[in-house]
């Protein structure tokens, strides 16, 4: 079961990769990152049957961290929709250098 | 004494520095909400968050005379530590002391920024102290989920909201590569405690095991991004030009040097056997960065994306500490680690005081912010022009004028050559060459400030506020005083260097973790 998981986990990290490298929009990107913070709570549970509990209480510690980068990140999204009436990074290019 | 960590009583001690400034914060989340937010009550709570910082310096400062020593655990209670936490206490000062003054001038009414910095210093002492993978993600985490507001503090702002956002979204994906690369650590060797992982690397078969290659490879690119290494830096000027100035000032100083203590002690104590494994990445890692950022800085003309490429520079010749492993033996001289205390000292406070000058000389609404804009500032304003180039000399690595900043550099190229596990010419001369390079851009401002004609449109700049005043006087005298008598911070980070973890190789034939598990999961299918 474990080389499935990982290998399922190790696809989810990288179908959640190439969403947020691809994707201009920027909720996407956000869901394509939380997909990847899930991937790795699977690795994490995958693992923790061979060594021990520790890995459950970490992946716990993931979605607590996850669940707090959300709240900030949708307030970002809130703030910057606000200001530019797009949440289309492509819209969103005052800095430049 | 020898604290036993898993005594509650001892890991308070182990921990009272992060637990006096939690408290503090508590309280002061509360005071900020419990009022209307008005001028005056956001300047009492950035007061009490001054204090309550100085307290907890006293308390860091206390606790590294008593030096202490801590058993097995997740927590080290070293002089590394106690050397770090100081630095980002200084740099936490300085930039509550600037926001002050700034959110004043700007009329940004947000009591609750003085706050985050605090917020996110916990974080960052967490980093400093961590000893185990998940308190160390756990710091960065407290540490950038602050940040990623405080750029986005300035609400009218729509370059604050695009910096904050790109910032985030740039975090957010780094963050992922660096949970992922601790999990594969974690499933390779059983253990996130450093000892332990490097304890497992005794094992060529977990050496060797592609789950921990890549698992490292992953951390590397993780902290790539928190510390804004090139190629990973892409986020890091946009962010830095958006966030407001005092903010930008944090995040070039104490966010880098946190993210670069918890780089440098997973590398040092949790890693020391697989030094053949990350050795050649975090090498071309170091060159790449110190070439591609002072290339890039020499083509800017905003002040504050200068400054960005110039702390990715930094982040290079910082990384030197790292790339160049630990000294094993006896004999104790220039060691990676405490060339990098002294390197984070000596630029923290000449980042702080430049972004303290860039945020006077921006004047409100920040409009002034181009390089030429400070074309002949010595007629008018000598006194900022003087501490303006101090700080550029600082940065630069100047003997004399450029004090502290001078040794830094010197000690951060004895390290490379004689410090670490073998010496590292190659690495040395790069930052000497780029360290020439990057004179075009420093002095290039001072250049502008003496000798340039002032452009009669520009108005002149206001006379710095009291608290930026303070932190411009402050760490010009301190670069200009520690340059002449070194003595004390070089011996203090030689006291404060990290010992890499004992590793005692086992012969014995293993089998892999993962190997051993699926076979005996094959029958059961």
């Amino acid at each position: 079961m474990i080389v499935e998981s990982l290998f399922f986990s190790a696809l989810l990290f990288v179908v959640g990769m190439v969403g947020v490298l691809t994707r201009r929009n920027v909720l996407i990107i956000f869901m394509s990152v939380e997909l990847m913070l899930n991937a790795v709570n699977l690795s994490l549970v995958a693992f923790s049957t061979l060594h021990g509990l520790s890995g459950q209480v970490f992946a716990i510690l993931v979605m607590t961290v996850a669940a707090a980068e959300a709240a900030v990140g949708l307030a970002i999204v809130i703030a910057v929709f606000r200001h530019f009436q797009t949440a289309d990074l492509m819209n969103v290019n005052l800095l430049k250098g | 004494m020898q604290l036993d960590l898993s005594v509650p009583a001892e890991l308070m001690i182990a921990l009272l520095p992060e637990i006096v400034l939690t408290v503090g914060i508590l309280f002061l989340v509360l005071w900020s909400a419990w009022r209307p937010a008005s001028a005056a009550h956001q300047r009492q709570v950035g007061i009490l968050s001054l204090a309550v910082s100085v307290i907890t310096l006293g308390v860091v400062i206390w606790c590294a005379v008593r030096s202490n020593s801590a058993g097995p655990g997740p927590l080290a209670v070293d002089g590394f530590r106690w050397a770090t936490d100081v630095i980002l206490l200084i740099g936490a000062i300085c930039t509550i002391a600037m926001s002050l003054d700034y959110q004043e001038r700007e009329g940004i009414t947000a009591p609750e920024g003085h706050v985050l910095v605090l917020l996110s210093l916990v974080g960052m002492m967490l980093i400093a102290g961590a000893r185990d993978l998940v308190v160390a993600f756990l710091g960065i985490e407290i540490m950038s989920v602050a940040v990623y507001v405080l750029t986005g503090l300035n609400r009218r702002s729509p370059r604050s909201a695009e910096g904050s956002l790109k910032y985030f979204l740039l975090g957010a994906f780094s963050t992922a590569f660096l949970l992922y690369g601790i999990t594969l650590v974690y499933g390779a060797t059983g253990t996130t405690e450093f000892a332990g992982i490097a304890a497992q690397t005794g094992r060529s078969a977990v050496l060797a095991s592609p789950l921990f290659r890549l698992g490292m490879g992953l951390l590397v690119v993780g902290f790539g991004f928190k510390v804004a290494a090139v190629p990973f830096h892409m986020w890091a000027p946009d962010a830095y030009e958006g966030a407001p100035t005092p903010i930008t000032g944090f995040m070039a100083a104490s966010v880098k040097a946190a993210a670069f203590a918890g780089f440098l002690r997973l590398f040092i104590e949790g890693f020391p056997a697989a030094l053949a494994e990350w050795h050649l990445a975090l090498w071309w890692l170091a060159a790449v960065t110190m070439v591609a950022g002072n290339v890039i800085a020499l083509a800017q003309r905003n002040m504050k994306r200068m400054l960005a490429y110039s702390s990715i520079a930094h982040a290079g010749y910082i990384l030197i500490a790292v790339a160049i492993g630990a000294k094993t033996g006896v004999d104790v001289g220039v060691t990676g680690s405490s060339a990098f205390v002294v390197y984070l000292f000596a630029y923290t406070l000449s980042t702080m005081g430049a972004f303290a000058v860039v945020t006077v000389l921006a004047g409100p609404g920040e409009p002034y912010l181009d390089m030429r804009d400070y074309s002949g500032l010595w007629t008018v304003r000598p006194g900022i022009t003087l501490a303006m180039s101090v700080f550029m000399f600082a940065l630069l690595g100047f003997p004399v004028f450029g004090g502290i900043g001078f040794f830094a550099k010197w000690y951060m190229l004895q390290a490379a050559l004689r410090g670490g596990a073998e010496p590292q010419v190659l690495l040395a001369f790069t930052l000497v060459f780029t360290s020439v390079l990057s004179a075009g851009y420093y002095l290039y401002v001072v250049t502008l400030m003496f000798v340039a004609a002032r452009n009669e449109e520009i108005p002149v700049p206001d006379h710095p506020r009291r608290f930026t005043g303070g932190v411009i006087v402050a760490m010009a005298i301190l670069i200009l005083f520690f340059g002449f008598a070194p003595s004390q911070v070089l011996r203090t980070a030689n006291r404060s260097m990290l010992y890499p973890t004992q590793v005692v190789p086992v012969a014995e034939p293993t089998v892999e973790p993962v190997a051993a598990a699926t076979r005996q999961s094959m029958p059961r299918r």
